[in-house]
């Protein structure tokens, strides 16, 4: 018997000429939770896709109680008691959480549903997880998703269970009540891997931790005896400063630039995505929005851009109208919007294009005459390469090959250069690593010193709480109120964004 | 025990061979299919290139199809570029010969210098029209323009079937169905023993080629067809452009039927194209919408089509053997974009499992 329940030793796995892993070992003990912590592109994702049959690794070996095993297909994973769980659900949305659990099982759906929902039962239960089985999926929050697709693994019989970035689209509350799940499981022999590159997860939930740095396996530690000082240097692979500045602007700046008032609108399918939000933005601050995902964050970001159309309400950008507007008018207004969804070539970039073309777009349409300027935009692009640092072989390459962080610069640098008033910026450091994102961090800090109002709709808590000045919490369309950055807490922040009023609670 | 891997990078020199040896991967496979009806391939290869191009006659007829074959795939390659999927250039083709036709016969005592360039605009216009009934319907609607203009073909060689047996039937040709000749006027000129469609062709791919390279609207159209979300953000009129991009397609087709009647035939049928606003898809897309590259796979096309109605009587070999050939072409070299993309690899005998997954890469 080894001491090990799973052992990867010296994996190696490359994709052409990119080695996504290289001599990566990782062993994990019975009943242990552990974390793998790793920036984007550091070879987590490939790592787990291994261990969970979807890669066959070209070098290494993978034990499972000491004796060697190959997996060829994720059902050879499955046999073997791994189950992951992916950081995008997948879930069918009008089935219910029994027939979700039962897909793809022998048998599947013709399992009576009876006699299924009380073996399912029997496993929640032994676990402590809270389902309701019969539940249709769209009717669920996120977490209730969550926590279907763990037991859809764990129903399979995994014993060795994977998170990716499980918290990710949590609320604090949820955080916790996901990790009472780890915890439960943990002390009834389950073993658990955890991806995140959120640092205070890792010292609160786990036991002990491999930092992953470039497709390598830096060091593995025992978490209570370390800090997130040296986690995040094994991580970043130099020292960094955790600390984000909140830039301080002079009180004469602050104007109010962007009124919106009771802006109701109705999304394709006639529900109100965004319900009489109202609220003020001054130049010279950073509004936070806070909110789960899905709460009206896009599209109170594209109505203020004139892409979608309000159904009541109002936008009133430096004392004018601007909501029957459409984006042609609003870009030459000065209002630049740099909207970043979750597909961050979806909107904004052109990713089949050159960094000049991508530069010119929005210049494109103020241009008189039949030819294309691109002199302008090369000059512009050069500008933008050398004052973010993006990291290109030239201006003419194909914004697609860019890293995820120097597309994001091509994007935010094309806002910057035409020196906007308003800035709207939505997840702007998904995807990036930690030094991109300090980056991005610095940038927005620069405009707002510079007299910029920019609202930021973000997703992390404790970015919002020591960047911005003011904090909007949505829910379902509504503003739960805007609370100031420097007094409130994440506990606070976390019930208004499951649309509670944290004052009612209190009293 | 085979997988499929992800390429990461593809040297462009790479690709281009890749497509180059499809071809004649494709050529091998026809040889095949030649075998087994019974002839000679070599024999039959040899008899296109010769009836294509062994002498003056064959030429001139070879550069009467690549002609309207380029003109055709232009129009289709403006569609195409905004991922608007203008599948009438037979259509439109046939309308552009229709309006220049009714031009050449009422007006036909016209000078030419005046005459010629009111058949083109009206060639351009009819054209232009034809197609912006898909762009109106999916702008409006939202119906696919694959199937309106796929159907507003065979609306079109069904009004002209009509015209040539009804209304314009010529009264002097004795009993037979067939639209009047153009009188000589009505002519395009021949220079250097071609129709002088030949310059207004190369006109177009130049202008074509400039409108992408360089200008405002060929950047827009391109942008839309990458990223209409972005083109909207970024303040296009999406729909305008649309419209605008769509009239310039079915515009430019119908110039291609002006200059076939015009030019070549000087009267007006319902088999005026013989199928080149079809093949022009192909061509179109085979040459990955680059305006030089369309002169290029047109021109082999042209030979294979020129061919293939001479080894119908030299070798009595059915034409449709250029037909099969066009097709494999274009499934082979369909097929090599995937070998672009990915590479098979063999995977060690130990290593082989049951159900290997396609790796979708990181």
């Amino acid at each position: 018997m080894s001491k090990y329940d799973i052992e990867l030793i010296n994996i190696s796995k490359s994709f052409g000429i990119v080695k996504a892993n290289s001599e990566i070992s990782l062993s994990i003990a019975p009943g242990e939770i552990h974390a793998l912590l790793g920036e984007n592109g550091s070879g987590k994702s490939t790592l787990m896709n291994i261990l969970s049959g979807i890669y066959t690794p070209d070098e290494g070996i993978i034990k499972l109680d000491g004796n060697e095993v190959k997996f060829n297909s994720p059902s050879d994973s499955i046999a073997a008691g791994i189950g992951m769980v992916h950081q995008h659900f997948k879930l069918v949305d009008v089935m219910s959480a029994t027939e979700n659990i039962l897909l793809g099982l022998p048998g599947g759906l013709f399992i009576k549903p009876k006699k299924a929902a009380k073996s399912i039962k029997a496993v929640a239960d032994k676990y402590g997880l809270k389902i309701d089985l019969s539940k249709k999926v769209y009717e669920m929050s996120v977490s209730e998703k969550q926590t279907v697709e763990i037991m859809k693994v764990l129903y399979r019989g995994a014993r060795i269970l994977i998170l990716d970035e499980p918290t990710a689209v949590l609320t604090p509350q949820e955080i916790v009540s996901l990790f009472g799940i780890l915890r439960n499981m943990k002390s009834s022999g389950c073993s658990i891997i955890i991806i995140t590159h959120k640092l205070n997860e890792v010292m609160e939930i786990s036991d002990r931790v491999t930092v992953l740095h470039k497709g390598r396996s830096i060091k593995t530690l025992v978490t209570s005896e370390t800090d997130m000082t040296e986690l995040t240097t094994l991580m970043v692979g130099k020292p960094i400063s955790l600390e984000i500045k909140r830039a301080e602007v002079d009180s004469e700046l602050k104007k109010p630039i962007l009124q919106v008032t009771d802006l109701t609108v109705h999304n394709i399918d006639k529900r109100e995505a965004l319900d009489g939000m109202s609220f003020t933005l001054n130049s010279g601050e950073i509004l936070g929005v806070a909110g789960i995902a899905g709460s009206g964050q896009k599209e109170l970001c594209e109505t203020i851009a004139g892409l979608q159309r309000a159904s009541s309400g109002d936008v009133i950008y430096k004392g004018q109208s601007i909501i029957k507007m459409n984006p042609r008018d609003i870009i030459k207004k000065g209002i630049t919007m740099s909207f970043i969804p979750e597909d961050r070539l979806g909107m904004g970039l052109v990713a089949g294009m050159s960094i000049i073309d991508n530069v010119i777009l929005k210049k494109v349409q103020m241009q008189k005459g039949i030819i294309v300027d691109r002199k302008v935009g090369k000059k512009a692009a050069e500008r933008i390469i050398k004052r973010f640092g993006i990291d290109t072989p030239s201006t003419h390459t194909i914004v697609r090959k860019l890293s995820g962080g120097n597309i994001q610069k091509v994007l935010l640098g094309r806002e910057i250069e035409m020196n906007p008033e308003l800035l709207i910026t939505a997840y702007p450091v998904r995807g990036l690593d930690i030094g991109a994102s300090y980056n991005i961090y610095d940038i927005l800090n620069e405009q707002k010193t510079k007299g910029v109002g920019i609202l930021f709709i973000g997703e992390d808590l404790d970015v919002l709480l020591s960047l911005c000045d003011r904090i909007m919490v949505i829910h379902s369309g509504k503003n739960m109120g805007i609370v100031d950055a420097k007094s409130t807490t994440k506990e606070k922040l976390g019930l208004m964004m499951l649309g509670q009023n944290p004052d009612d609670q209190a009293s | 025990m085979f997988r499929i891997v992800k390429r990461q990078d593809m040297s462009s020199r790479y690709s281009s061979a890749l497509r180059i040896g499809s071809i004649f991967a494709a050529l091998l496979f026809t040889a095949l299919i030649i075998i087994l009806l019974g002839y000679n391939p070599i024999q039959v290869y040899f008899k296109i290139v010769e009836g294509s191009l062994f002498s003056k006659f064959r030429i001139t007829q070879t550069i009467h199809k690549m002609i309207p074959l380029i003109t055709l795939s232009l129009g289709c390659a403006v569609a195409f570029k905004m991922k608007f999927w203008n599948i009438g250039a037979e259509g439109q083709f046939y309308l552009g010969a229709l309006g220049a036709t009714y031009i050449a016969l009422n007006y036909g005592s016209l000078p030419p210098y005046i005459l010629l360039p009111i058949m083109f605009l009206a060639g351009f216009i009819c054209g232009a029209l034809w197609a912006l009934i898909s762009a109106l319907l999916r702008t409006a609607f939202g119906a696919s323009e694959t199937l309106v203009t796929l159907m507003l073909n065979y609306i079109a060689t069904n009004i002209i079937m009509y015209l040539q047996y009804g209304p314009w039937k010529d009264p002097a040709a004795r009993g037979f169905a067939k639209i009047a000749r153009f009188s000589p006027n009505a002519w395009l000129p021949t220079i250097f023993g071609v129709q002088s469609g030949w310059i207004i062709t190369v006109v177009l791919v130049i202008l074509i080629y400039f409108m992408f390279a360089k200008t405002r609207l060929g950047y827009q159209i391109q942008v839309i067809g990458e990223n209409t979300q972005t083109a909207r953000y970024a303040g296009m009129n999406v729909n305008k452009i649309l419209i605008i991009a769509v009239i310039l397609s079915g515009g430019i087709c119908g110039i291609a039927g002006m200059m076939q009647a015009s030019g070549v035939e000087h009267s007006l049928t319902y088999e005026l194209s013989a199928g080149l606003g079809f093949t022009a898809v192909i061509t179109a897309w085979l040459a990955r919408l680059d305006p030089l590259s369309i002169v290029v796979v047109s021109t082999l096309f042209s030979i294979l089509l020129q061919g293939g109605t001479y080894i119908q009587t030299a070798l009595q070999v059915p034409s449709s053997i250029a037909g099969i050939i066009q097709g494999v072409i274009l499934f082979f070299v369909l097929a090599s974009d995937f070998f672009v993309n990915y590479k098979i690899i063999r995977v060690k005998k130990e290593n082989a499992g049951t159900a290997v997954p396609v790796s979708k890469g990181e």
